[in-house]
């Protein structure tokens, strides 16, 4: 069979009908709409059905913990009545140390019970360790791509450890260098081996964070007495957010605000060999968070089920050196030792605290494993030996891929919200080029309102809008 | 002799795509270089030395064949050096 890149990408949706068991085609409504509730539906699984499959691999259930001393600092530097209680999802706790066994956890359960032998995913991050370690749980084999070097062959330390964690559970790992190639190696893997494919975007893998979403709001409800008034959500490809907010609702936390937060990487180009290793922080950050928002049908998948502009109330960037100082803090006040990547949110969560009122609950709704390679000490030396400017003061003079600046005062950690409008409008737009010379009708409008929490009528008017641009 | 007998703990190198292989639309940084790939597993057949084309079997026991470039391989990655910056947080928190 030819396996050149162009051969095999034509033969991406016969390889990937078969690697998901999903014919994405009989969910597709028009060239901008599609059925997005009948696809979530289709693997059949409900929340309580997740919840019990999870069980079975140890998966969930992890503790609520209140940070009483972060909370206490945070008051201390807000305007009087100010300083929201702050609580973790403390999913480190799940068997390979992050939320993503969850999202692992049903799609290999999934992969099993349709008679698969094995899995394949392409993530160089905690996703690809869930689903080595849900694939050893369950007797199925696991290949893990992983986007690790540069062509100096020089890799980050946190992919590394990455590596080296979907080794420790048995799995084959491809680590490759720098490129959007990766899903071409995927679907040869795929056509290969007849294996399923783990996508981060299929509907198991939303349907298994669901589960988050509902525990926690549960959780804070039983443990305080309320549903949490604020979520705070670490922001790449969508699903954290997508899977979190559909649980919360079907918990009834329907007032919850949700807010998603990303290390701000502007002006780095996700796919350069030369920016690749100027980046200190793998996940995460913007150079994954903007693009999903404002075109979520992007994946390894012909339409994705993690649609984070969906459920989003506000969406705001933290810097990289933020980000380090909280997760110091998080370790010396709190006694809890976690790996940055998941602290992006704690990072956030500690500015909008400021702005709730103290009876009010902020949820950050996980954490993650930390080891040699994920700790600020070893991403920050990382940085060092690549070029970065690592210094302490105000980290408002953050420059992504050249200086990363660690507050001195917890009282320098602020974030900058982005404008869901302009996130919204752009959303709008790439739906309306990627259709050319079609016209949409009622049901696509619907459809754009609904994928883009807005209305029909904004709809309208960014179209006019657009359409007055051209 | 070889670097490697049967059955050690190996890793292999191929090139998937030369640079002329790739899509256009990538960076010129990106495009300019080959994509390679490096995959663990352990040695069949024969002894081998490093640079020799092997055939190995991958922890799910398919095989696969590449350029063998080390034996043995280590994890190298570590806890990083102590950072000024970070060591200060949270002692002066607790002083105040």
């Amino acid at each position: 069979m030819d396996t050149s890149y162009a051969a095999v990408m034509s033969r991406k949706n016969e390889i990937l009908r078969r690697g998901t068991g999903i014919d994405y085609q009989e969910y597709e409504i028009s060239p901008i709409a599609f059925n997005y509730e009948g696809l979530m539906a289709s693997p059949q699984y409900s929340l309580n059905d997740a919840q019990k499959i999870l069980k079975e691999t140890g998966v969930g259930n992890t503790p609520l913990v209140e940070l009483r001393n972060i909370t206490e600092l945070v008051r201390s530097i807000s305007p009087p009545g100010k300083g929201g209680r702050i609580f973790i999802k403390d999913e480190a706790a799940n068997p390979s140390g992050s939320f993503k066994d969850r999202r692992a956890g049903l799609s290999i359960h999934h992969a099993a019970k349709l008679g698969y032998k094995g899995v394949v995913a392409a993530s160089s991050g905690n996703y690809g360790a869930a689903v080595a370690s849900q694939a050893a749980k369950r007797g199925l084999k696991a290949i893990i791509l992983q986007e690790v070097y540069d062509s100096r062959r020089v890799g980050q330390p946190e992919i590394l450890e990455k590596t080296r964690a979907c080794e420790a559970y048995g799995a084959e790992v491809w680590q490759l260098t720098v490129g959007p190639e990766l899903f071409y190696i995927m679907l040869r893997v795929l056509e290969d081996t007849g294996f399923f494919s783990a996508s981060l975007y299929v509907p198991t893998s939303i349907l298994g964070i669901e589960t988050l979403g509902y525990e926690l709001a549960q959780q804070a409800l039983q443990q305080e007495g309320r549903f949490p008034d604020m979520v705070v959500i670490t922001h790449a490809g969508g699903g954290n957010i997508t899977g979190t907010a559909r649980g919360l609702k079907k918990a009834g936390g329907h007032d919850t605000v949700v807010v998603g937060v990303s290390v701000d990487l502007r002006g780095l180009h996700m796919a350069s060999d030369v920016d690749f290793n100027r980046k200190s922080f793998t996940t995460g950050h913007t150079g994954f968070g903007i693009p999903f928002l404002t075109l979520p049908d992007r994946t390894d998948v012909p339409r994705n089920c993690a649609r984070g502009l969906r459920y989003l109330d506000r969406y705001v960037l933290i810097s990289q050196g933020e980000v380090f100082y909280t997760t110091e803090l998080l370790a010396k006040l709190e006694g809890i030792e976690r790996g940055p990547a998941g602290n992006t949110s704690l990072a956030g969560a500690i500015a909008l605290a400021k702005e709730l009122d103290r009876e009010q609950i902020l949820v950050v709704q996980e954490t993650e494993y930390t080891s040699a390679g994920k700790l600020p000490s070893s991403q920050l030396t990382f940085a060092r030996e690549n070029g970065i400017e690592v210094r302490g003061g105000n980290p408002r003079e953050n420059i992504p891929g050249k200086a990363i600046v660690i507050p001195e005062r917890l009282d320098q950690i602020e974030v900058e919200d982005f404008d869901m409008e302009k996130i919204r409008s752009s959303y709008i737009e790439n739906a309306a080029k990627k259709t050319k010379d079609y016209s949409p009708t009622e049901e696509d409008i619907r459809f754009l309102a609904e994928d883009s929490k807005s209305t029909t009528t904004s709809v309208r008017q960014t179209i006019r809008a657009l359409s007055g641009k051209k | 002799m070889g670097d490697a007998k049967e059955g050690d703990l190996v890793q292999i190198h191929r090139i998937i795509l030369k640079p002329d292989q790739r899509p256009d639309s990538l960076p010129e940084s990106t495009k300019s270089v080959p994509y390679e790939c490096w995959i663990k597993g352990f040695l069949l057949g024969r002894e081998a030395s490093i640079g020799e084309e092997v055939q190995i079997e991958t922890f799910v026991g398919r095989e696969i064949s590449g350029v063998l470039v080390s034996v043995n391989p280590a994890y190298d990655h570590s806890f990083g050096l102590p950072q000024k910056e970070l060591l200060s947080i949270g002692r002066e928190l607790k002083k105040t």
